[in-house]
């Protein structure tokens, strides 16, 4: 469904990514994981339009999605939701939820239908429905964020660090709430530094260490890798919880 | 007999305050508009209403149109001029600070006076009144009728602009666009586009405010910068972003001025407008109607 091929990016004047190739298959959970400055966020802006990759390409369903702006891209079915949430702080919920769905403002009765259904899973963004985004906990803000996102009706879903800041309860709930996307028939692509959980819950995952891919393969043969273990899960560290 | 004349003098300055307080409050309303898209204030909104009564003037005058066709001419002129300003002057500096931008605006504002120098001269112009009838009593006060349109025009492009951004989905995205442009545009929210309608918008803001005042108080090529400063000190009062506030706060800055020059001095009249904006800063920096929460998640 999404092909990176041999792309490269520069985040000022650092050479970011380093020819990074990957793909996710339509249905699949795939996580990228890797540790901080290793170029996970440069490559979801060069997915998403927001940074211009310098060499290589993107497609998505064999189009080119390289060099497109992000505003075209969200109409292909790619939604993003960024790292560290950045909601509409100053908007209430409602009229966060509304903006996720800019690119179908024409069918009013299907944002509509589309906003019931999610305040309807999402019990306590409709209690808040009014409230300003910005007094929620970080918690209810992920949620806000994921659920602008689907109001755009994307098919594939990237999600940047969705874990970041959060209690580990609510971790679970969030990864929960990923499981459950891809039931819907979502792709999706989830980038985590929390590498444990991600990979509980990916098809396949890929390593990204200073702008290079240095190891893929499924999600649990990846759990299970020596490498794996001592640079991202701490050897013989506990748990955080039982899958 | 004294006391009847005193009334009247107290209701004389109370209309010429509500008239001027709504005047400052459209500049307010000016400023308001490209805060809540973009965060920048633009220094030259008192340029555009001097801009819009002196392009009433060569429409009206100098091309001798009729005077509805020529006001509408002007305010089209002036929300172009807003355009060109966001096209080619900020959004070339896009990738500097907001504050930067402030700057940039001040920099566009000394140009437009100068240009209007130029064009016009030092003299100040006059428009005729928007309609013919002459000033009228009313309990022992001379009311113009030019002044009741300035009210009425506050009071309508304020009702429509409220409207326009807690409602319509255009709103939403403009103050979208101000609270996080990046997550605005994952979101399919074209900002440019966004940001170029609300210097549009507020430059047509203020040359309604131009064509409006001008026939009361004339309009020459520097009187756009006092009234930007007032307009801002309105704008802050009421609570950056707040268009109610713009507009109570602009006719509370506006009786106050008015009162200050029938009981005190007239000489003190400006001052009036910067002291309750430094009051305003120092007591209550969220404005008369800002609300803190929201004031609290903003970065300027």
């Amino acid at each position: 469904m999404l092909t990176v091929k041999s792309l490269h990016a520069h985040y000022g004047n650092i050479h970011a990514l380093k020819g990074v190739s990957l793909h996710v298959r339509s249905g699949e959970i795939v996580a990228l994981i890797g540790a901080n400055g290793a170029g996970k966020t440069t490559l979801v802006h060069s997915i998403c339009g927001l940074l211009k990759p310098t060499k290589g390409s993107i497609l998505f369903e064999d189009n080119d999605l390289t060099r497109l702006p992000p505003e075209t891209i969200v109409r292909r079915g790619i939604s993003l939701v960024p790292e560290g949430r950045q909601i509409f702080a100053t908007l209430s919920v409602e009229a966060n939820l509304e903006m996720g769905a800019f690119i179908h403002r024409k069918d009013r009765a299907g944002l509509r239908r589309d906003m019931d259904r999610l305040l309807e899973r999402f019990p306590v963004l409709r209690q808040r429905r009014r409230q300003l985004a910005g007094t929620l906990s970080g918690g209810e803000q992920q949620m806000l964020a994921i659920c602008r996102a689907l109001m755009a009706r994307p098919r594939f879903l990237l999600l940047d660090e969705p874990s970041m800041g959060l209690a580990p309860l609510i971790v679970r709930e969030i990864f929960d709430i990923i499981q459950e996307l891809r039931g819907e028939g979502r792709t999706i692509l989830l980038i985590e530094q929390n590498a444990r959980a991600a990979l509980q819950i990916a098809d396949r995952g890929y390593v990204l260490e200073t702008g290079k891919i240095v190891l893929q393969g499924e999600g649990r043969e990846l759990l299970a890798h020596r490498e794996v273990q001592r640079a991202y899960l701490g050897k013989g560290a506990k748990p955080i919880w039982d899958a | 007999m004294a006391d009847i004349f005193h009334g009247a003098a107290w209701l004389q300055y109370a209309l010429g305050g509500l008239t001027i307080g709504a005047i400052y409050a459209l500049v307010a309303l000016g400023y308001n508009i490209i805060y809540n898209v973009t965060e920048i204030i633009n220094f030259a909104q008192g340029e555009f209403v001097m801009l819009g009564g002196l392009f009433g003037v060569f429409y009206y005058q100098t091309c001798g149109l009729p005077l509805g066709p020529a006001l509408l001419a002007a305010v089209a002129t002036v929300a172009l001029v807003g355009l060109l300003l966001e096209r080619y002057v900020i959004r070339r500096a896009r990738h500097a600070t907001v504050l930067s931008m402030i700057i940039v605006t001040i920099a566009f504002s000394i140009l437009l006076k100068g240009g209007a120098m130029l064009a016009w001269g030092k003299d100040p112009y006059r428009l005729p009144p928007f309609s013919r009838s002459g000033a009228f009593l009313w309990h022992g006060v001379a009311v113009q009728p030019q002044a009741l349109w300035v009210l009425g025009i506050g009071a309508v492009v304020v009702g429509a602009l409220t409207v326009f951004f807690r409602t319509s989905f255009y709103g939403k995205a403009m103050l979208a666009c101000a609270d996080n442009a990046d997550a605005a545009r994952l979101t399919g929210i074209p900002v440019r586009t966004m940001v170029l309608l609300s210097f549009g918008l507020s430059a047509a803001v203020g040359a309604v405010a131009g064509v409006s005042i001008c026939p009361i108080t004339l309009m020459e090529y520097d009187r756009g910068a006092l009234l930007g400063l007032k307009g801002f000190g309105a704008a802050v009062l009421g609570g950056l972003g707040q268009f109610y506030g713009a507009l109570v706060a602009g006719i509370v800055l506006g009786l106050a001025e008015s009162f200050c020059a029938g009981y005190v001095s007239s000489g003190y009249k400006d001052a009036v407008a910067l002291v309750l904006l430094m009051l305003a800063l120092f007591f209550k920096p969220e404005g008369l109607f800002g609300s803190k929460e929201a004031a609290g998640l903003k970065r300027f």
